[in-house]
């Protein structure tokens, strides 16, 4: 039996029906074509697949389609605005945060909820907050440095 | 997966009557970060899932003078963004934002950490160290279960047909309270704990004597082990109660603790190990309860 929802992706109003065993991850990318959101694991194990729910990242092939009915939904395709990449966006790129980029949609997604409950935070602390994003590439120093560089830019 | 019903319920009466009628082939979801992986694992069916995070009860938080009561669905960050929860209940909190990672804790909560009832759970040993209790709602009325009592089995509670838990509730812990919980992971990253200790200390007013304390065991047992107790009788032997704080008396707790254990041996660790890390940890968790004791005297 399908549900109807209505759900704000990246700003954008989308209403449908989906079945009730159907995935955020799977509806973000297979109805909506919105295939930034990467699935690298079955498990809810690799964080490649996190996106913001209400602000607050959760890995959304952990999540129902119809569970996310009346929320708000970012995905990596939100963070640039006006032509303009996301200071996360650009600190990846002048940092070398990426090398294959599989799991970088949830490392970027993931550090914006990092910084956005704490703008400052230690070397530490990001690294903790990014122990459910897992790099195959292991490319994990400079993705640090780039969620270090990013608050820099945020802070100034 | 098998396709199954999604309820999504606003009363804790709706959410009753649709687990009573399907029994074992309906589960409540709450955060889902064990159900989903558990139905996408094949691990069972289900007929219908029952979203609880709409009942307001479920979802409410209350922290007053009388303790903290805090809704089944309520998800780990609401805890310790809250300042006055993370001051007056870091024994909780050390769990709390220890689960997963925080796409983990933006959805999941320690209702559905002991609902889950699993060995490893790291939310149910500091519950039980506070000496909180489950409010079960269900079609015969509601009642109150002690943690402690709660988990039966692996994956198996004093739940029954049709019952949910509506929230838990942890009384106001005294002045010379203090509480900790730490596990051991092989690395620092999420993965499930070789074995945890959550322990809890009440001091006299000097702060060197123990009048009362809690440790409890998770990864070491099929379900969560208080020392000294067991499960269903009413006999407690506190193992600190009476001694003086010192090394040697936080030694025979950790020696103490280290023989409740019942592990087994797996791929995360063996019974030796599992045994060492008890005592270690039993150590460290009354050493971090005492401090934390002292500051609240
Ligand atoms: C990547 C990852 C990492 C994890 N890391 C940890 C970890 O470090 N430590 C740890 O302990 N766990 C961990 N877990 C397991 C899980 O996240 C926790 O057990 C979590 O606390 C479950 O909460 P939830 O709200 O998501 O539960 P749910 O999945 O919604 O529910 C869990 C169980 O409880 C039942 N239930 C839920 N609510 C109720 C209710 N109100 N009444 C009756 N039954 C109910 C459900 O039917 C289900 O059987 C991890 C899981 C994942 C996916
Ligand atoms: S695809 Fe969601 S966590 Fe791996
Ligand atoms: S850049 Fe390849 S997986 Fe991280």
């Amino acid at each position: 039996m399908g549900h109807e929802i209505t759900v704000t992706v990246n700003g954008k109003i989308y209403a449908g029906s989906v079945e009730p065993r159907l995935l955020l991850s799977q509806y973000l990318r297979d109805e909506l074509n919105l295939t930034g959101t990467h699935v690298g694991c079955d498990t809810t194990s690799c964080g490649a697949c996190s996106v913001l729910l209400n602000g607050r990242a959760v890995k959304s092939c952990n999540v129902l389609a119809v569970m996310a009915d009346g929320s708000e939904v970012t995905t990596v395709e939100g963070l640039a605005s006006g032509g303009e990449y996301h200071p996360i966006q650009r600190a990846f790129r002048d940092e070398h945060g990426l090398q294959c980029g599989f799991c970088t949609p949830g490392m970027m997604i993931t550090a914006v909820d990092i910084l956005s409950n704490n703008p400052q935070p230690t070397e530490s602390e990001i690294r903790t907050g990014l122990r459910g994003n897992l790099c195959r590439c292991t490319g994990y120093h400079n993705i640090v440095k780039a969620v270090q560089s990013a608050a820099a830019e945020l802070a100034s | 997966m098998h396709p199954f019903e999604y309820v999504a319920p606003t009363s804790v009466e709706g959410a009753v009557k649709v687990l009573g009628e399907h029994g074992e082939r309906a589960r409540p979801i709450a955060g889902g970060t064990d159900v989903l992986v558990q139905l996408r694992g094949g691990r069972y069916e289900l007929d219908a899932i029952v979203d609880v995070k709409n009942i307001p009860e479920l979802m409410q938080i209350r922290n007053d003078s009388d303790g903290l009561e805090f809704g089944a669905a309520v998800a780990c960050y609401q805890l310790y963004e809250d300042p006055g929860i993370s001051a007056e209940y870091p024994g909780i909190i050390d769990a709390a934002s220890l689960i997963g990672g925080i796409q983990i804790q933006s959805r999941a909560g320690l209702g559905g950490n002991l609902c889950n009832a699993a060995p490893s759970a790291d939310g149910i040993g500091p519950l039980i160290v506070y000496k909180a209790v489950a409010k079960i709602t269900g079609p015969n009325g509601s009642r109150e279960v002690a943690v402690e009592d709660f988990c039966t089995a692996p994956g198996r509670t004093v739940l029954q047909r049709g019952e949910l838990v509506v929230s838990i509730s942890v009384p106001k812990p005294p002045k010379g309270f203090g509480a900790a919980y730490e596990r051991f992971i092989p690395r620092n990253e999420m993965d499930i704990a070789v074995a945890g200790v959550a322990s809890s200390v009440q001091l006299d007013s000097s702060g060197h004597t123990f009048e009362a304390s809690r440790i409890a065991l998770a990864s070491v047992g099929p379900t969560p082990i208080l020392c000294g107790y067991e499960p269903g009788s009413s006999g407690y032997d506190d193992p600190l109660a009476g001694k003086s704080v010192s090394e040697d008396s936080i030694a025979a707790a950790g020696k103490l603790a280290r023989g409740s254990a019942s592990p087994i041996n797996d791929m995360r660790g063996t019974i030796e190990q599992r045994r060492h890390l008890v005592d270690v940890l039993t150590r460290r968790t009354i050493g971090l309860a005492v401090e934390r004791a002292r500051a609240a005297l």
